[in-house]
Order: C-alpha cells, then sequence, then structure tokens
C-alpha cells in the first residue's frame, strides 16, 4: 500500500507530464498554450509537494500570471487563434522521436546508475523570512550582487523589449522582404 | 516526502525536458518553440528544487538559483516575443522557415 504523499506525487507527474506532451504536440496554437498553463501548474504542485512554499508562489505568479499570458497576447497579435498549425513530413516526426527518446532513456539510465544517496531529508524548509534575510545579506552566503545584477537584467531587457517592438517611422521601413 | 525516491523526480523532470525537446524539433511556428523552451527550463527547476531537498536540505542555494532562472527566464520571454512580434510586422509570419535573410 502506497502512502499517500506518493500516490499525490505520482498524480501530479502524471498530470504534468501529460498537459505537456498535448501541449507540444497540439495542432491548435492556443490550446496548447492553455495545455502549457497546466502543464506549469503541474511543476508549482510539485514544488507544493517539496514543501517549497515560495517557489511555487514565484511560479505561479511569474509563469502562469506572466509568461502564459504574454505568450497568449502574442498568439492572438501574430496569427489567427482558430488557426491549425502545418503538419510536419513525416520523417521529420520519425528523427525527432529517435532523438527525444535514445537521449530520454540515456539520461535515465546514467541517472539510474549514478544511484543518489539520499542524506537525511527530515530538517525544516529554510522559511521566507530566512530567504529573504539571504537574498539581501553582503556577507558570505548572501545574494545582493546577483539580485543588483538581475534587477539591471530586468532593466535592460524592458528598455530592448520597448527598442525591438517599436514602429519604426515610415521612411525606414522600406525594405520589405521579396 | 520520504516515500518517493529522488531518483523518480529526476526521471519526472527529465521526461519533462525531452518533451520540451521534441516541441523543438518538431515546431516550426516561433511561439511554439518558445512554449516548448519554457517547459525544458521547467525541468531544469525541477531538478534543483528536489536536490535542494532531498541532498541538501540545511541550504538554500537550489531555491535561489531556481529563483533566478524564473526571473531570467520572464526576461527571455519578454524579449523574445517583442522579437516575434516585430518579425511578424516584417515578414507577416511567426514560421522560421520564412526567416531566411541571413540564410545565404
Amino acid at each position: 500500500m502506497m502512502p499517500l504523499s506518493a500516490i499525490a506525487f505520482y498524480l501530479i507527474s502524471a498530470f504534468l507530464l501529460i498537459t505537456a506532451l498535448l501541449s507540444v504536440t497540439g495542432r491548435n496554437i492556443f490550446r496548447s498554450a492553455i495545455w502549457l498553463l497546466f502543464s506549469l501548474l503541474g511543476v508549482a504542485a510539485i514544488y507544493f509537494w517539496l514543501e517549497l512554499n515560495l517557489l511555487a508562489a514565484v511560479q505561479i505568479v511569474v509563469y502562469v500570471g506572466g509568461i502564459v499570458v504574454l505568450i497568449i497576447f502574442s498568439v492572438f497579435l501574430t496569427r489567427g487563434s482558430g488557426q491549425e498549425l502545418p503538419t510536419l513530413r513525416r520523417s521529420r516526426h520519425f528523427f525527432a522521436l529517435l532523438a527525444v527518446i535514445s537521449g530520454f532513456l540515456f539520461t535515465a539510465w546514467s541517472l539510474w546508475l549514478y544511484g543518489y544517496r539520499q542524506t537525511a531529508s527530515d530538517a525544516v524548509v529554510a522559511d521566507v523570512r530566512t530567504i529573504g534575510k539571504q537574498m539581501l545579506s553582503i556577507e558570505a552566503g548572501g545574494y545582493a550582487l546577483p539580485f543588483e545584477m538581475v534587477s539591471i537584467l530586468l532593466l535592460a531587457s524592458m528598455v530592448a523589449c520597448i527598442a525591438i517592438a517599436m514602429k519604426l517611422p515610415d521612411s525606414k521601413t522600406t525594405n520589405t522582404p521579396k | 516526502m520520504q516515500h518517493v525516491p529522488l531518483l523518480h523526480i529526476l526521471v519526472v523532470s527529465t521526461a519533462l525536458f525531452f518533451i520540451g525537446m521534441y516541441g523543438m524539433f518538431t515546431r516550426r511556428n516561433l511561439i511554439t518553440i518558445l512554449m516548448s523552451l519554457e517547459l525544458m527550463l521547467n525541468s531544469v527547476n525541477i531538478n534543483l528544487a528536489a536536490f535542494q531537498r532531498y541532498l541538501y536540505p540545511q541550504q538554500t542555494d537550489g531555491i535561489f538559483l531556481s529563483l533566478f532562472i524564473i526571473i531570467i527566464a520572464a526576461a527571455e520571454a519578454a524579449i523574445a516575443i517583442a522579437i516575434i512580434i516585430h518579425l511578424y510586422r516584417t515578414y507577416h509570419s511567426v514560421d522560421v522557415e520564412d526567416a531566411t535573410e541571413l540564410k545565404y
């Protein structure tokens, strides 16, 4: 008889993998974005299962609330959402499946060979207060410098987004493609 | 949590990574390629969180690494979508086969 937490883990991972598969194989782009949303929620559920509550909250806020919404917006901005994607040649599917399955088997085999030895895992997880203090600490083990670098990166990427997606004046857009 | 070995979580994350890779190989639409990329980044995050929880439960480095990966993935997705929208404006398509100006 499996304990309840193990059953929960296998259910969550089955949900996660099935929705991820539907997301990469679906022909309707809007539907695959919705499946991606469910898959990211499954990842957040795995974080909750690992008792990493802060990480799960950040995953839901940033991925589900931010990136998926951005992707859905870009789907609406670029092409009709009801349009079907074209199907590829059969040989390309075959070689992609071959590469993916052999890569998965090789990686799983080498993981199995390594055989991770599990140390004591009943220690309490760091709470949000500890994590926040460590993130802004400048002493040994603190993450103040990466924090600042990430904030500069976010600012730079915001400026870059505006600069890339800005509509150019008409005189510069004359080089239309053939 | 003790009843599930670490290996099973790693196998799940490996499967998620290769599902994303399958999407990258078979898709030709830039937005769906971006979605596959997000799946691959998430599988790496599951790895880091599981290592942190199982092997080094006293430390917090796994959480920080995952947090920074999530933040950088958000920045990367924003820039990628800006590029996709610009590409759509120029070529009226988001198919990777149609953007061939640098190819020849």
